[in-house]
């Protein structure tokens, strides 16, 4: 079977059991350990091979562009880890399959637990760095899930978070690591990584690659420091800690340390960092379980403490050393796996964990105490068992190990690890299975069946069957090894008797010590619960916490929601931007010569600068600030006539009037002074950001305007006439050689409108409303709300208005004017009737749908544009002609016309609608609605007409 | 000449006042136009992206003026992407819309819709800088629009701050356009990528300024550090969809950042040179850093996806920022995942947010949801995509920008950057959803039972689909940044679009303006058949 095949099987197997348990629980196991099975097999059919020192491959290019590729390959290191995490995981879905109870998901586990299945058979398979970092983060994730399983806990949930955050942050490390191993070697091949052991460890980023990679494998295989998460782990149902606390997840940093061995190992930064790790956390990890009441914790820490043995063998750098590791991963995973389940079944049968409240359970669980004493009696490392035998080959390579020029450090320090290995062991046994029976248990046990035992039972054979005639796996080992030191393998020799050597001393030591300690267990417990000692879960839950608070400190303060701020840093983040970009090129001045400074457009300038400061200094008092905004728009409107551009000049006009009008008209609703919400140093610093940047933005203008520059508008002026119809080249520009632009702008007046629209609906469905149907208003209303000259002035005006509307429009492609302008002014006029007569009165009398208007209008424009298609031209191609009516002259037709109708309609509709808007929040307001068209009819008796309704 | 290219932009164009005109009383009517329009673009995209695939590109020349004199709508490879990636996410928008019934809560909701398409794909398709400026303006007004949609007084006061601070950069937009026209002449961008590099010296002051304006100008649509202010309230107060169309608004900027700084301020241009890369690497580093501390800090999950979006586009503009092929081709693979990234987190808040009555997407306890189960489920893979874990196109994306960074001067920066930042994602994100889906089975159950799900699966269909998406682009990574790498190539070779949009007789007849009139020898026009043939 291809690799690829094998680790993509779980995968596709997770899609299973969460559809099977619809059939039961029992279909559901069966599926998940059909799956595993069936990757089982096809792992073993490549065992002979693996065995004849050849390497399975299968490839799929995947993602040239970063060199990531589906590679998968087997050799002796992949077959064992593999072969452990199927296997086992076979074991654990059987086991699991009985301890995990009716009332939790059972689909949902299986499914959870083949993703980690598959995402750690593709670690081991993987034949690419970044496929492997894929995988990699992939049982980080996994296992979150799994930790949290029992999402009503808060230990699961917290203890998922633990993991997943110091697991991911080694897993971030590790892409790190990975980026610069493949910088080096050139490539995320592992085959052609491992080749180039000389490159790497010469490199200048060796270090920086090493201890990233290594922050990756010590998070995952939990060293010390890094070790606080495994026990927190454990508030995972049993058969996820049994899994992946102990036989698979955190052995992927162990894999990847033998995995990287021979390119990375035996160098003193190696030696130094792995081994000294190692050895810390072997001896601490054995300390901590020893005083560790919790089956599991006791289990976790237990773990931690050969993990870290392992590392330590790997650490040495010596081929001896890692068969050794070699030799314990398997030993390790058989026992612990065995052990976890037993705790489990303890835990399952008694309702507790706890040692202090267990106690003489051999009888009334025969099988399991057999199991439980034959696996513990392994980890404490008695001779006859597996444990033993990997625990000698430790000792023997640490009896001859020199750390920093010292010879006892290391042999004195794993001997010690050894001795608190076999007291936690011991305890194990006699303080669970031995004493006397109690009544006090929260359940009263007995053995599972045979489900639930069968696994830990198979462990526990193999455990013996090892430690009695280990020749029979030696062969494994060998290729194993082989694989790790990349063939490189001493002459060795599995066997239970060595000879009389330092590690049979030093293991005699532990285990007599062992004894000893477990004897003075209760006094020296006292004393461990006395010392004080660092709480890795507070330390780490404050650590997270504050960060969180400081995150949440700064993302306040950073946003926090004043807008004038935000602008503040805006602006002067433009400037600078602008002028330090700007100081690095070179600048000449341009030659255009100044305009003589005449006295009209002078005193307007004067009046444009008085306003403008005016508006500065009285902007609380906003009706005033409107009155000057007005006087401003309309000096600059001048100015558009003084430098020659009608067109604009009346643009610029019309849209002040229709501004300034709907501004006056919100202002009504709104508060009229703006209160004084800034300190005088904010405002001092808000003066002189302004000044800055006005200051700025005139110099850049002024930079402009005093150059000459070729442009494309020498075309426009060119072409206007015989391109484009007109002699309004203005025009022309915005109906054709710039059509397209003109029709988003009318697209964006026609959105605005409608968005006020909904805005007003918006408000009136809301809070809003209530408060406008409460509302007082707050200042003296003039007596005469529709005087009667307005009234008549403006009906008079509004024929004018209406015919000025067209003549303008109609000139526009000529003369200064166009559908802009034009719409304007027709919107001007109608508006001047609503503030004579108001809105309703005067909507009454000329009722045509706004919507419908702007829609219209934008949809002529683009109906005309699109009429060009029929001809055969791009979108917006205009044609124009002569026709002749005959009694009159020849006229000159355009298709822009068309484009300019829906430009008029548009703009119409648009004012219209605001204006239709405001005039509904007035109403909700309580403004009357006049039936007549003034307050002071002279033509009517009495004159006045006090009929109003709401 | 193909109307094709123009399509994208006429159609919602035509259909938002269509719907005005006929439609607005009947909101059933609308979403069958609308859906129908969109779907339509959808299948015109596909064929623009399959014309544009094999690297030829297509001008439009509107109003059949030759460029640079009118406006010219370009097609290639990195256009019809874009416009591809936003009607794709624009059919799961409306799918969930409709699925929820949020067109229901205001007025306007669909025509709305379509004229922010028309604006969104209008400055992707365009070659005109001041046509980019309207169509800038139209998303704009119409993204305001839609972020106002169905009210509320939050909703409202965010909405101020998001259109004052967008009109504050359409300010400096013109601002930067007035200085390149007035050095340059042109506003046509393939024309002023030939006239940047004939300039004298003594332009190279206003030229440089006009260039970085412009780029503070995209960097507000991209809410780069630090003119980011406006998104997150924005985003977080909008109608969690329209937050999720929003999510291809970022990118326009970045879209145009790439589109202007690849073609005519080119790193090769001796008047700029690597002035853009200078300020958009730092600030771009930053924006990783404030997104990801804000995903940390929040205490509300419409502002944590906000953040993370933010941050999104920090790491997005740190692999344009490089200004390299690689680093193009990885931006975009980015800008992809990241579009539906946040699009997917954005629906899920609106799943979350109706199934958490008053308790809404606030971080506390609350009693669980119902279909809380396939809620987090959408809600882990959201996350694990956008915070850049495997299996998802985020963890590929990250590599991507990671491994483009080699050879940059800040590569260590750039690399202990992303990743540590990364670190306060995944916590962020752990401890938001173990908030909102786990804790609640540990409380105790109250009466009354959880709010009553909202019935329809649409809302789901949407969400997985675009979670589906960010699947395949993983599975198909390979074929996929085939065709960005082919995408950043051709921009990087700017050369091919100059001479695509620029014709150099059409240049030279009209060269001097009055040279133009003269060849048509004052001739007094008899047809509208203008510039045929030219």
């Amino acid at each position: 079977m291809s690799p690829a095949l094998i680790a993509a099987l779980p995968f596709l197997g997770a899609l299973l059991p969460g559809l099977m348990i619809r059939a039961g629980r029992d279909a559901s196991a069966l599926v998940t350990g059909a799956a595993t099975l069936l990757a089982l097999i096809g792992l073993l059919t490549h065992l002979p091979a693996v065995m004849r020192g050849e390497v399975v491959t299968a490839q799929f290019t995947w993602l040239p562009a970063l060199g990531l590729n589906a590679s998968f390959f087997i050799d002796g290191l992949g077959m064992l880890f593999a072969g452990l995490i199927l296997g086992i995981g076979l074991l654990i879905i059987l086991y699991a399959r009985y301890y995990i109870s009716a009332q939790d998901p059972m689909g949902q586990f299986y499914t959870y637990l083949l993703l980690f299945q598959g995402a750690m058979v593709g670690i081991v398979l993987s034949d690419n760095i970044l496929l492997l970092l894929i995988f990699w983060e992939l049982t980080s994730l996994s296992s979150f899930l799994l930790i949290g399983y029992w999402k009503h806990l808060p230990e699961g949930r917290q203890g998922a978070r633990m993991a997943l955050a110091v697991t991911g942050m080694g897993g971030l490390a590790l892409i790190g690591g990975m980026l610069i191993l493949g910088e080096i070697a050139g490539s995320y091949e592992l085959t052609v990584i491992l080749e180039n052991r000389e490159a790497i460890q010469s490199s200048d980023l060796y270090m920086p690659a090493l201890l990233l990679i290594l922050l990756g494998a010590f998070t995952k295989s939990a060293q010390f420091p890094f070790h606080f998460w495994l026990p927190h782990a454990m508030a995972a149902p049993t058969p996820v800690s049994a899994y992946l606390h102990s036989a698979t997840m955190v052995k992927a940093g162990l894999f990847l340390m033998a995995r990287l061995w021979p390119v990375l190992s035996g160098t003193e930064a190696w030696f130094y960092i792995v081994a000294t790790t190692g050895l810390v956390t072997m001896v601490i990890g054995a300390l901590i379980a020893l005083f560790k009441d919790d089956l599991k914790a006791l289990l976790a820490f237990s773990t931690v403490s050969h993990l870290g043995l392992i590392t330590m063998l790997l650490g040495f750098g010596t081929p001896m050393a890692a068969v050794a590791a070699v030799f314990h991963i398997i030993n390790h995973a058989s026992f612990k796996a065995a052990l976890f389940m037993t705790a489990g079944i303890v835990d399952h049968e008694a309702h507790t964990r706890d040692i202090k409240r267990l106690g003489g359970l051999r009888r009334l669980m025969p099988v399991t105490f057999a199991i439980a004493t034959i696996t513990a009696l392994s980890m404490a490392g008695i001779p006859f068992l597996n444990g033993f035998l990997s625990k000698e080959m430790m000792l023997e390579e640490a009896s001859h190990t020199v750390w920093a020029g010292s010879h006892w450090a290391v042999p004195a320090l794993a001997t010690l690890g050894a001795l608190l290995s076999v007291a936690y062991s011991f305890r194990y046994i006699v303080h669970v299975f031995l004493g006397p029976e109690r009544d006090d248990y929260p359940h009263h046990p007995h053995d599972p069946g045979f489900g639930m035992w069968a696994g830990p039972a198979l462990l526990a054979a193999l455990v013996i069957v090892i430690g009695v005639a280990p020749w029979l796996v030696e062969p494994l080992v060998r290729s194993f090894a082989g694989a790790v030191t990349a063939g490189d393998l001493p002459d060795f020799h599995l066997k239970l008797w060595h000879g009389v050597t330092p590690a049979l001393y030093m293991s005699g030591i532990a285990v007599l010590g062992g004894a000893a300690l477990l004897l003075a267990h209760g006094g020296l417990a006292r004393l461990w619960q006395a010392a004080p000692r660092p709480e890795a879960k507070t330390i780490f839950d404050t650590v997270v916490d504050s960060a969180a608070r400081a995150a949440r400190a700064f993302t306040d303060a950073l946003h926090d929601g004043a807008i004038s701020r935000y602008l503040a840093i805006f602006t002067v983040a433009a400037v600078a931007v602008a002028g330090i970009s700007f100081l690095g090129g070179s600048f000449a001045a341009g030659g255009r010569a100044l305009l003589a400074v005449e006295i009209i457009p002078a005193i307007g300038w004067l009046l444009l600068v008085v306003a403008t400061l005016t508006i500065v200094a009285v902007h609380r008092r906003r009706l005033l600030a409107l009155v000057l905004m007005g006087v401003v728009g309309v000096m600059i409107s001048l100015g558009f006539v003084y430098i020659s551009a009608p067109d604009l000049a009346l643009t610029q006009l019309t849209v002040e009037v229709v501004t300034v009008i709907l501004l006056l008209l919100a202002l009504n609703f709104l508060p009229k002074e703006t209160p004084r919400e800034s300190g005088a140093a904010i405002r001092l610093r808000d003066g002189v950001i302004a000044s800055v940047v006005g200051l700025g933005a005139a110099a850049l203008i002024y930079a402009i305007m005093t150059r000459d520059v070729s442009s494309i508008s020498q075309f426009h002026l060119a072409q206007s006439y015989y391109g484009g119809g007109g002699t309004n080249v203005v025009n022309v520009i915005l109906v054709d050689f710039r059509g397209f632009d003109t029709f988003g702008e009318i697209i964006v007046l026609g959105i605005a409108a409608l968005s006020i629209f909904a805005l007003t609906e918006a408000l009136l469905g809301g809070p809003v409303s209530r408060r406008l149907v409460n509302w007082r208003y707050d200042m003296a209303r003039a007596g005469d709300r529709h005087p009667l000259m307005l009234v008549v002035a403006t009906r008079a005006l509004l024929p004018i208005a209406l015919v000025v509307g067209v003549f303008i429009f109609l000139r526009g492609h000529n003369q200064p004017g166009g559908g802009f302008i034009a719409g304007l002014v027709v919107a001007i006029a109608f508006v001047m009737q609503y503030m004579a007569s108001g809105f309703a009165w005067a909507q009454a009398r000329q009722n045509f749908h706004y919507h419908a208007t702007i829609a219209l209008g934008v949809l002529i424009a683009a109906l005309t544009g699109l009429g060009a298609w029929f001809n055969g031209r791009p979108f917006l191609t205009s044609d124009f002609g002569y026709i002749t009516i005959p009694p009159l002259n020849e006229f000159e037709w355009a298709t822009a016309i068309a484009f300019d109708v829906g430009v008029f309609l548009t703009v119409v509709g648009s004012v219209m609608l605001a204006l239709a808007s405001l005039s509904r929040i007035a109403r909700r307001a309580g403004e009357t609605v006049n039936l007549e068209p003034m307050d002071v009819d002279p033509s009517k008796p009495g004159g006045r007409s006090e009929r109003q309704e709401r | 000449m193909s109307h094709w290219i123009i399509a994208p932009i006429v159609l919602p164009a035509l259909m938002a006042p269509f719907i005005v005109l006929f439609l607005r009383h009947d909101v059933g009517l609308q979403r069958v136009f609308s859906l129908a329009a969109t779907l339509a673009v959808g299948a015109i995209a596909l064929g623009l992206t399959a014309a544009a695939a094999g690297g030829a590109m297509e001008v439009y020349e509107l109003g059949n003026w030759p460029a640079p004199f009118g406006i010219v709508l370009v097609l290639d490879r990195l256009s019809a992407l874009m416009v591809l990636l936003t009607a794709v996410l624009a059919i799961g928008v409306l799918l969930h819309v409709i699925g929820t019934g949020w067109d229901r809560r205001g007025r306007h909701f669909h025509a709305l819709f379509q004229f922010q398409l028309m604006g969104l794909f209008g400055a992707m398709l365009t070659g005109d800088l001041f046509n980019l400026f309207v169509f800038f303006e139209v998303l704009l007004i119409a993204s305001y629009g839609l972020m106002i949609h169905g009210g509320g007084t939050y909703r409202l006061r965010a909405g101020v701050q998001y259109v004052v601070f967008n009109l504050a950069g359409s300010t400096l937009f013109l601002f930067a356009l007035g200085t390149l026209y007035g050095v340059t002449g042109t506003l046509n961008m393939a024309d002023m990528a030939l006239r940047v590099g004939e300039l004298p010296a003594g332009d190279t002051a206003l030229l440089r300024v006009g260039a970085v304006l412009l780029l503070m100008v995209f960097a507000v649509k991209a809410a780069l550090v630090p003119v980011q202010f406006w998104l997150p309230g924005t985003y977080a107060n909008a109608p969690a969809p329209v937050a999720a169309l929003f999510a291809i608004m970022t990118k326009v900027g970045a879209y145009a950042i790439l589109r202007v700084y690849t073609l005519i301020f080119t790193p090769d241009l001796a008047a700029t040179g690597s002035l853009a890369g200078d300020w958009l690497m730092p600030a771009a580093i930053v924006t990783v850093i404030v997104g990801m501390v804000g995903i940390l800090g929040a205490r509300e999950l419409a502002r944590l996806v906000s953040f993370s979006a933010i941050g999104s586009m920090g790491t997005l503009l740190v692999a344009i920022a490089l200004f390299t092929p690689e680093g193009t081709a990885a931006a975009l693979y980015y800008m992809i995942h990241s579009t539906f990234a946040a699009a997917a987190l954005f629906l899920i808040v609106d799943l979350v947010d109706a199934r958490r009555g008053a308790t809404g997407g606030r971080l506390v306890d609350a009693q669980p949801m119902a279909q809380g189960g396939l809620v987090a489920a959408f809600f882990f893979a959201a996350a694990i995509a956008m915070a850049g874990l495997p299996p998802l196109s985020g963890f590929l994306g990250k590599l991507l920008v990671l491994d483009a960074a080699r050879g940059a001067a800040q590569v260590w920066t750039v690399w202990a950057v992303i990743l540590a930042t990364s670190l306060l994602a995944v916590v962020g994100f752990a401890r938001a959803g173990s908030t909102l889906f786990w804790k609640p089975h540990a409380l105790p159950a109250e009466e009354p039972a959880p709010q009553a799900a909202p019935a329809t699966t649409l809302p789901f269909v949407a969400t997985g689909g675009v979670l589906a998406i960010m699947a395949l682009m993983t599975v198909f990574a390979g074929p996929l940044t085939g065709y960005l790498q082919a995408t950043a190539a051709q921009l990087h070779t700017p050369a091919n679009y100059i001479d695509v949009v620029i014709d150099p007789e059409a240049v030279a007849d009209a060269g001097g303006g009055a040279h133009g009139a003269e060849d048509h020898d004052g001739a007094e026009p008899e047809t509208g058949d203008h510039h045929e043939g030219e």
